[in-house]
């Protein structure tokens, strides 16, 4: 097992969303979360990644085993494309760039500016960084806006050779990535039950 | 580390990175107070070390909330904080990034513009010195409050009402150092005050700042 999340619950600007989602992933294994906006897919991510706490329940993990992609790609605009791969790829503590821009059709643009590049390039450049980090669980919530067909196309390429190096990804999205032998798991059915406000008066006494 | 220096060191010198904004308005400060005070030159050279102080002082402040405020803004921050890199470690590069973009250049600006306040002869290598000690404070100071006011919008008044009370002892230890050298009087005191100030800032609050930050980025 790469990653385990057991009983988890999460909570956005106070509110539990999400209560008791327990999940594993072993090597070369994708799992997509579904569910409806508002559910806490990226909450969930983010207590996953360590950016906020959970409620309750536990991550297992390797150290230094996860990466996370949010919505934004922390793209510098002032920077070149080969730039801006180069500096996370010094952060991680790994050389070769070249193989990431070759993945996601980076080649032409490498020394373009990042500030001068389209929404769905500005996104590639984002996913792209994942492989120059080299770790193993990839934490992708909606990596897929704004890119297009080929663009996801290539976008589950890259994930199927991560899986199948033996690498795994916890994905939150809405479309089909046409990655068949990922798992789904439905967060509907683990929606948090609203606080009781049954002592009305005493929450402010 | 020296990764997320040379970034942001070549972010600040790139076109909008703000490299000259401190600089530029301690240069205006500076040249419009002789105009203000009118042609009374002891009168000038005894407020200068003064003066300069509150300038540099001020340019510092002016670019406090771009520290965090950008990288958070385009996710970075996000990305760095689920990176290898310690969050103490982030904070106290983004504060050195702050200090040769910012502090440095002003010291170094300092002794030219003390000519425009008839700062005294003796004065100039004691303002350079205590600009040099005191500044890397502004800054990691400066982070400390760019750390807390990180996830709001418009947060530079804030910034600056959090930030500008915590400025004052390095402001009255600094300018007194730049005081006695101009006068020639004993200033041993200040200046150990002054470095220590410095010392005690760079030792201690980078780990407030990153321990509020980390609440920050919930």
């Amino acid at each position: 097992m790469v990653l385990r999340v057991t009983d988890m619950a999460v909570a956005r600007g106070g509110v539990p969303v999400l209560d008791g989602v327990s999940l594993a992933l072993g090597p070369g294994e994708a799992l997509v979360l579904r569910g409806p906006n508002g559910i806490g897919k990226t909450t969930l991510l983010r207590a996953v990644a360590g950016l906020q706490p959970a409620l309750a329940g536990h991550v297992e993990a390797a150290p230094e085993s996860l990466v996370y992609a949010g919505h934004a790609d922390g793209i510098k605009a002032a920077l070149t494309v080969t730039e801006n791969l180069r500096f996370w790829a010094q952060v991680f503590g790994t050389k070769e760039i070249a193989p990431a821009l070759e993945t996601f059709g980076l080649g032409p643009l490498a020394h373009r500016q990042a500030g001068a590049l389209s929404a769905g390039q500005k996104r590639r450049l984002g996913l792209a960084r994942l492989l120059v980090t080299g770790r193993p669980v990839w934490l992708l919530d909606e990596p897929t806006v704004s890119l297009d067909v080929d663009a996801v196309a290539m976008f589950a390429g890259a994930v199927r050779g991560h899986l199948a190096g033996g690498g795994a990804a916890l994905i939150a999205t809405h479309i089909d990535l046409g990655l068949s032998e990922a798992r789904i798991l439905d967060l509907a059915p683990y929606r948090a039950a609203p606080l009781a406000v049954d002592d009305f008066d005493g929450v402010f006494l | 580390m020296i990764a997320l220096l040379t970034r942001d060191m070549r972010l600040a010198v790139r076109a909008g990175g703000g490299f000259g904004l401190g600089l530029a308005f301690f240069l205006i400060v500076v040249v419009l107070v002789p105009f203000g005070v009118g042609p009374q030159g002891a009168l000038l050279s005894r407020i200068a070390p003064g003066i300069l102080w509150l300038g540099a002082l001020l340019a510092c402040l002016l670019s406090l909330d771009r520290i965090f405020a950008l990288d958070h803004e385009d996710g970075s921050l996000d990305l760095l904080a689920t990176s290898p890199l310690p969050m103490e470690g982030i904070v106290s590069v983004k504060a050195l990034a702050h200090w040769l973009t910012t502090g440095l250049p002003l010291v170094l600006a300092a002794p030219l513009l003390g000519v425009l306040l008839n700062l005294p002869g003796p004065g100039f290598g004691w303002l350079l010195l205590s600009l040099a000690l005191g500044t890397p404070a502004l800054s990691v100071i400066g982070t400390f409050g760019a750390a807390l006011t990180v996830g709001l919008k418009r947060g530079g008044l804030l910034l600056s009402l959090l930030v500008l009370p915590l400025y004052v002892p390095t402001l009255i230890f600094g300018a007194e150092v730049a005081r006695r050298g101009a006068e020639g009087l004993a200033l041993s005191t200040p200046l150990a005050l002054l470095a220590g100030i410095t010392c005690g800032t760079i030792a201690l609050l980078p780990f407030a700042s990153a321990a509020v930050l980390k609440v920050n980025l919930r």
